[in-house]
């Protein structure tokens, strides 16, 4: 038996060439792009006078730089409308495939790649965002680049990397009630901090992460990059195999099947040679939240806020630093805080798993009115599948209205940002000072927690509301 | 498109004693609509730098202006966060030609050997002796030698030795670009789609 892991397996079958004492020249078979990191990559290719080298292999969507209402009319805002006007115009120049706003295939990146079957098991997938590591939960290589690689891969659809360390994190046990696949993958960076695995490409294994569906899947190997890493793997099995076959739409001319005997052979080997293994009881793990401002900064929500003796040494003065910005003192508890905003959305949390577990919570119940909600799917295509299921009337019921798709807050480059000073509980993935607008304070958690935070108007353990 | 060299830099350094210095702090994203790669570095550090009405704090070092430099020297974990390369441009824009720090995020390394951003890891003991220096003699010179990867204090005669990959100290010192070097391989590239089926 062989000695590889998935991401050797995947990796090494896409080597065009391995440069001596240098990176591998890596193939990537589907790239991403967006409105914000793309337009100096066509510029540059401009200016050589080249095209796109393969542009069937190059899918674009406009997500970040978007208002979420009124999308039917122009964008008012100069700059974000020249930006995704550029962004039409490049793939028109260009012959890319583009889903603007309004088309009925448009959402977040992360959240149309898989669900329109644009990724799958095996496959490297690149794009010009650091959640790209989202589409690794189908067992493929991906990770975020930056615009000169973009331009790399639209010139020639490969990319110079040097090939990372591999990481398994195994997570033991089960998740007890409330918990979900957000408070594990915010327990772990809790525990290893946002550069524990710096360097690394982790796959996941272990009974807590087989027992997830695909959106819990992805939500986890989403944050890893928020360890550090370069990326999350999750190796396929028969939750991968059913997302596939249960795909309302694919692209023309896929027999899965036969792609699926293909698919179960990606997996790492018995005795795979890992740089660095690390294990985890999910039984130990409660709902999580964030009290600082890096994702490391979590959490169990009825814990208190560490002292700084308690942090590691010489990482006193950015501790201070954050509680200062929070407004928070070292060992307060956050239960009963008063909350300002709720965003329900991301590439993390903005699929329709994740608006009907928000549903379910707030279902005849009723908003705080010193709440402010921002309920944002994840694409057109949850949006109609929430109006479907009768969640936009659940939710409307309620007190919310569900808004158009987008990063909207995530990032907040649009309209939709937290005042300064504002406590904001986000099922997003980063609550980096001004991540969410200037000043705003951004608590990160699991839709759960955010619909309980919603309701009382305060930070609320999720676990009152579920029996 | 060809890069500015880089082989031999010898400069004054801004301090920047903060761990985990995020891409969102670098360069906010309200300021990623622009569609050029020019003129970031006016809102390097945006909040830091500037309050609310767009006046300069004082207290922030880039503001202060006893240092100036074109290496910035940061504490562990520089350039985490987001895949923005708008923020490697906006360092390089301020006039930054290296980051001196512990530890990198890995994209943000790349993106700045990708443009010309020398970053140079450090081992945490020489980034502290370094910084507290620094801040107390503004005018300490730091000499970084691409060639022979090495970063020296002449004042305190500290010297390490640092790691880079081989093509990539190549591609600093002769101004080279990945993209010119990966067009050459075209033909490799379509027999390897045409071989792999891909
Ligand atoms: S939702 Fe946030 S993390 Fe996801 S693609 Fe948009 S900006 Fe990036």
């Amino acid at each position: 038996m062989g000695k590889l892991t998935l991401f050797d397996k995947i990796w090494d079958s896409h080597v065009v060439k391995s440069i001596e004492g240098g990176p591998d020249v890596l193939y990537i078979d589907q790239q991403y792009i967006h409105e914000v990191t793309s337009p100096q990559a066509f510029n540059g290719l401009r200016a050589r006078g080249i095209p796109v080298f393969r542009p069937g292999k190059t899918l674009a969507t406009a997500d970040h730089n978007i208002p979420t209402t009124d999308q039917d009319k122009p964008i008012r805002d100069q700059l974000s409308r020249n930006q995704v006007a550029a962004l039409a115009e490049n793939c028109k120049a260009f012959g890319i495939e583009y889903f603007g706003l309004n088309h009925q295939k448009n959402g977040i990146v992360h959240v149309i790649g898989p669900e329109l079957g644009y990724t799958r098991p095996g496959m490297t997938i690149v794009c010009g965002d650091s959640h790209t590591s989202t589409h690794g939960a189908f067992g493929a290589i991906a990770f975020g680049i930056g615009t000169s690689e973009v331009e790399m891969v639209l010139a020639t659809q490969c990319i110079l990397q040097p090939k990372p360390k591999k990481m398994r994190i195994t997570v033991n046990g089960s998740l007890r009630k409330g918990v979900t696949a957000k408070d594990v993958i915010m327990y772990i960076i809790s525990q290893i901090s946002t550069s524990g695995a710096t360097g690394y490409f982790v796959e996941y294994a272990g009974p807590v992460i087989s027992s997830l569906s695909m959106e819990g899947r992805m939500t986890i190997c989403n944050m890893s990059i928020e360890m550090g890493a370069r990326g999350g793997l999750i190796a396929p099995d028969e939750v991968t195999f059913r997302y596939f076959k249960e795909l309302p739409s694919v692209p023309e001319g896929f027999d899965w099947n036969s792609m699926i005997l293909n698919w179960k052979e990606l997996k790492s080997d018995p005795d795979a040679g890992f740089d660095r293994e690390l294990t985890f009881n999910g039984d130990l793990i409660k709902p999580m939240i964030t009290f600082g401002t890096n994702p490391g900064m979590g959490i169990a929500i009825d814990d208190s806020i560490p002292v700084p003796e308690d942090v590691a040494g010489d990482d006193n003065a950015s501790f201070r630093k954050a509680l200062d910005y929070m407004g928070f003192v070292p060992g307060m508890k956050l239960i009963g805080h008063p909350v300002d905003y709720i965003f329900l959305g991301s590439c993390t949390n903005g699929r329709i798993e994740d608006l009907r577990a928000f549903a379910r919570l707030v279902r005849g119940r009723k908003k705080s009115p010193n709440v402010t909600a921002l309920i944002v799917p994840g694409s057109k295509a949850v949006e109609r599948q929430a109006i479907e299921e009768g969640i936009d009337k659940i939710l409307s019921n309620a007190g919310f209205e569900l808004r158009q798709p987008g990063c909207s807050s995530c990032l907040a480059m649009n309209d939709d940002k937290i005042p300064a000073g504002k406590y904001a509980v986000s099922t997003s993935n980063r609550n980096f000072e001004g991540r969410q607008g200037p000043g705003a304070r951004t608590l990160l958690a699991s839709p759960l927690t955010a619909a309980a935070a919603a309701i009382t108007g305060k930070i609320t353990d999720p676990r009152e509301f579920i029996d | 498109m060809p890069k500015e060299k880089l082989n031999i830099l010898e400069s004054r350094c801004v301090p920047l004693p903060l761990e985990n210095v995020d891409t969102d702090q670098i360069i906010p994203a309200r300021f990623l609509s622009a569609t050029s790669r020019e003129g970031f570095g006016e809102n390097l550090f945006r909040d830091w730098r500037y309050d609310k009405t767009g006046n300069l704090k004082p207290d922030f070092i880039l503001n202060n202006p006893a240092y100036s430099g074109k290496i910035l020297v940061a504490g562990k974990n520089f350039g985490s966060g987001s895949s923005r390369e708008h923020a490697v441009w906006a360092v390089y824009d301020y006039g930054f030609r290296a980051v001196v720090s512990s530890f990198f995020a890995d994209i943000f390394r790349n993106n700045a050997l990708n443009n010309g951003l020398l970053p140079v890891i450090v081992p945490e003991k020489f980034l502290q002796d370094l910084l507290s220096m620094v801040q107390k003699n503004p005018e300490t010179i730091v000499r970084i030698d691409v060639q022979n990867q090495t970063i020296t204090v002449p004042a305190s005669g500290q010297s390490h030795f640092f790691e880079i990959n081989p093509y990539k100290k190549e591609c600093l010192i002769k101004g080279l670009d990945d993209i010119d070097y990966l067009l050459g391989l075209k033909d490799l590239i379509a027999s390897f789609e045409s071989e792999k089926n891909r």
